[in-house]
């Protein structure tokens, strides 16, 4: 058990000093089309993933309010936002009439197994990463309480400037 | 086993320590970490004999998550610890320990795990492996599980082992295979004319000794289901048929009746229209490695409801839970966006949404009759072209969302829902209330709700809920008031009540208060609240535990890496 601690606390150490990506994992389109992770984010500038699910309150609020600040970010910036849904496969049928009910502009994927929520360490939606035009994870977030889309739109403009976000 | 997977995970992180200083190497770590606690207080109000008032005074509980990805590698674990568990978890948890740890390599087209898993073929009518800490549940299978993709366009998975049981395992084996299939891969012309079609099927088995004296119980209960998904253009449909051989066990009453479940959703979603109808019909399909198994111990399979999940206080009071014995019923959900500078849309749009769903018994024909021996053994039959008669769940609700200002924003709900309190909360088999149709528990209600959203300043909201529910059943009705409070990004106080002015007997009726603050710093969160519970069912994706009334003070601190 002792080794073992020190070889977590080793690793930690290690994974501090190598920027964060974010693992190869295969979501699934609402087409049903299998796309790793890594191939869907942008080269070009910032991209947001948001973590969600259409029973998760707080989660539709943040996507809501969040869309005002997309549409800027991503017309100006380049900005990309996926929102991931974390829907078991019974529920994932149900996102596509949600996302188009609410009017969302998205690129939306599942997670239907939960894979890239487990590999990532998330332990409840919803969870925001910023992520910088090489990849990697510059910034994360859990939870919604109004008004923190000010805040992540504050840090992607940070993010596309390429300065560390300040929050 | 054990050993050697800790030694092999020791060995693998320790290369990676060492490899350190290359720079193509160098992997990620990402973890989460959880820690729950109440103190509990002495409230005569809500529990006058005491029976639920712990012995410990104070439980506490938490769990750790590492996983270390490196290239093709990665491998994790998970440690938990309760002492002792929280009042309404599954007392199974007691005690301390790593209850998940993995190895998985994957390159190319072959992915590979040993140790833990969760995995799920198709929605999980015969196989899902999953957890949901905030319920208790966790079914992860120990062994191992292979997938591959040999040809473009088609998916194999295979999965052999054991489930979790708390800190055991359950005796049954678990052993499965499941394909998936695009066939747009193998007829371009449906890509070309906007088709995706994929097809699936999976097969399973399980197999747990059988020594009862006096049963001839089948050792290997097998299961199979087959799917498809097609879309095009806005329209989507999905469907899915599952068949299990007939496992007697402590769920159906030891019956020797095989088991069948089918769902289908059909879809259609554009500009701004979101519709969906689902259809479900599952008839004992109760699936566990244990076949003594009860509550939410070792399910092979997961049954998903066809009804709306509630995050509002009062109807989330009265949440359908899936009947894996057997039911039927439909869902009708609409979202609609009305179009911004419109009538009805104003400024930013109007949101409507409104959503109906049933669930029933489905036909059972349990009439004796002795000289049927097939029938004895079978318990009932079931003609899936007869509706059932016990009206299980109803709910309809329509909700309009709407922004007014740039500070201004609010939602108002209304719900009506019927719940049958004998089969969802004492769990009656469909015989005993034929039997005593009279003795039904039964509840309806109409719900009605208010929320705004004020915005005060930048990053300074003020959030507020209004809830009604009215029934002359079960508690009676009851009114909540709620505001939060948050300032963005690290502080939020909530604080509420929900007063059971209603409740038939007169002594009963109390006020739940509650006050909440929330501290978040990036990934890191504290909570800490104070106040009165009500007794209620906890649910999450048709899966419930019952919570026990309490009164005391929680804290719970969650963070992730």
């Amino acid at each position: 058990m002792k080794k073992l601690t020190l070889l977590l606390a080793l690793t930690f150490t290690t994974a501090i000093l190598n920027a964060q990506e974010l693992p190869s994992t295969m979501l699934k389109t609402l087409e049903g089309k299998k796309v790793d992770i890594k191939d869907v984010i942008s080269s070009d500038g910032p991209t947001v993933i948001s973590f969600w699910a259409t029973w998760c309150k707080p989660c539709i609020k943040e996507l809501t309010a969040f869309m005002d600040y997309a549409i800027d970010l991503e017309e100006e910036l380049g900005v990309k936002v996926l929102a991931v849904s974390i829907d078991d496969s019974r529920n994932s049928a149900r996102v596509a009439p949600l996302v188009q009910g609410q009017g969302w502009e998205y690129t939306v994927l599942l997670d239907e197994n939960q894979d890239l929520k487990r590999n990532l360490g998330i332990v409840n939606v919803p969870f925001t990463l910023v992520l910088n035009n090489k990849g990697e994870i510059v910034w994360k977030h859990s939870g919604y309480s109004p008004g923190d889309e000010e805040t992540l739109a504050e840090v992607v403009e940070e993010v596309a400037a390429g300065k560390s976000p300040s929050h | 086993m054990k050993r050697i997977l800790l030694t092999s995970l020791y060995l693998f992180l320790g290369t990676s320590v060492y490899a350190q200083g290359q720079q193509s190497f160098g992997g990620q770590l990402h973890g989460n970490f959880q820690l729950d606690g109440q103190w509990y207080l002495r409230d005569e109000g809500i529990d006058p004999s005491g029976e639920f008032y712990p012995d410990e005074r104070f439980l506490g509980q938490g769990y750790a998550n590492f996983i270390y990805n490196q290239g093709d590698f990665s491998g994790g674990l998970r440690y938990e610890n309760y002492q002792n568990v929280m009042l309404g978890f599954p007392e199974g948890y007691r005690g301390e320990g790593i209850t998940y740890r993995f190895l998985r390599f994957k390159q190319d087209n072959l992915d590979i795990t040993v140790g833990n898993f969760y995995e799920q073929f198709g929605s999980g009518m015969i196989f899902r492996s999953y957890e949901e800490r905030g319920l208790g549940y966790d079914n992860a299978m120990d062994g191992v599980r292979i997938k591959a993709n040999p040809v473009k366009g088609l998916y194999i998975k295979g999965i052999l082992g054991r489930q979790r049981f708390y800190f055991e395992k359950s005796p049954g084996l678990v052993r499965g295979i499941d394909a998936e299939y695009n066939l747009t891969e193998f007829l371009p012309r449906l890509d070309s004319a906007g088709y995706r079609w994929n097809i699936g099927g999976s097969y399973l088995s399980k197999y747990q000794r059988s020594n009862d004296p006096f049963l001839i119980l089948p050792e290997n209960v097998a299961a199979a289901g087959v799917r498809t998904q097609i879309t095009k253009g806005a329209w989507a449909f999905q469907a899915e048929y599952a068949f299990k051989a007939n496992d007697p066990s402590a769920d159906n009453g030891y019956i020797y009746k095989d088991g069948n479940g089918i769902i289908a959703n059909l879809s259609y979603s554009k500009n701004g229209l979101g519709i969906i109808a689902g259809f479900k019909r599952i008839d004992n399909m109760s699936f566990r490695s244990d076949r003594n198994g009860s509550t939410i111990d070792m399910l092979v399979n997961y049954l998903s409801p066809t009804t709306q999940v509630h995050t509002y206080a009062l109807p989330a009071l009265y949440q359908y839970a899936t009947q894996i014995n057997g039911e039927e019923g439909g869902q009708v959900e609409a979202n609609y966006k009305f179009k911004r500078k419109t009538k009805i849309g104003g400024k930013y749009g109007t949101l409507l949404t409104a959503n109906y769903s049933v669930a029933q018994s489905i036909d059972k024909d349990f009439v004796d009759d002795s000289n049927d021996t097939l029938k004895v053994l079978q318990g009932y039959y079931s003609d899936p072209m007869r509706r059932g008669q016990i009206p299980y769940f109803h709910d309809f609700n329509v909700k309009i969302t709407k922004k007014l200002n740039k500070n201004f924003k609010f939602n108002l709900s209304y719900l009506n829902l019927f719940y049958n309190r004998s089969v969802l909360e004492d769990g009656l088999g469909d015989e005993a209330i034929l039997n005593n149709p009279d003795n039904q528990k039964l509840l309806g209600a109409d719900i009605f709700i208010f929320e705004s959203l004020i915005k005060l300043k930048s990053k300074h909201y003020l959030r507020t809920e209004t809830q009604l529910l009215t029934t002359k059943d079960d508690r009676g009705s009851m009114a909540m008031m709620l505001a939060e409070y948050s300032i963005a990004p690290h502080w939020f106080f909530s604080i509420q009540d929900i007063y059971n002015y209603g409740n038939p007997v007169i002594d009963q009726r109390l006020h739940y208060p509650l006050a909440s603050v929330i501290y978040t710093e990036g990934t890191s969160r504290f909570q800490i609240s104070y106040g009165r519970q009500q007794r209620g069912i906890f649910c999450v994706g048709g899966v419930c535990r019952v919570v026990p009334p309490s009164n005391g003070v929680s804290f719970s601190l969650t963070s992730s890496f």
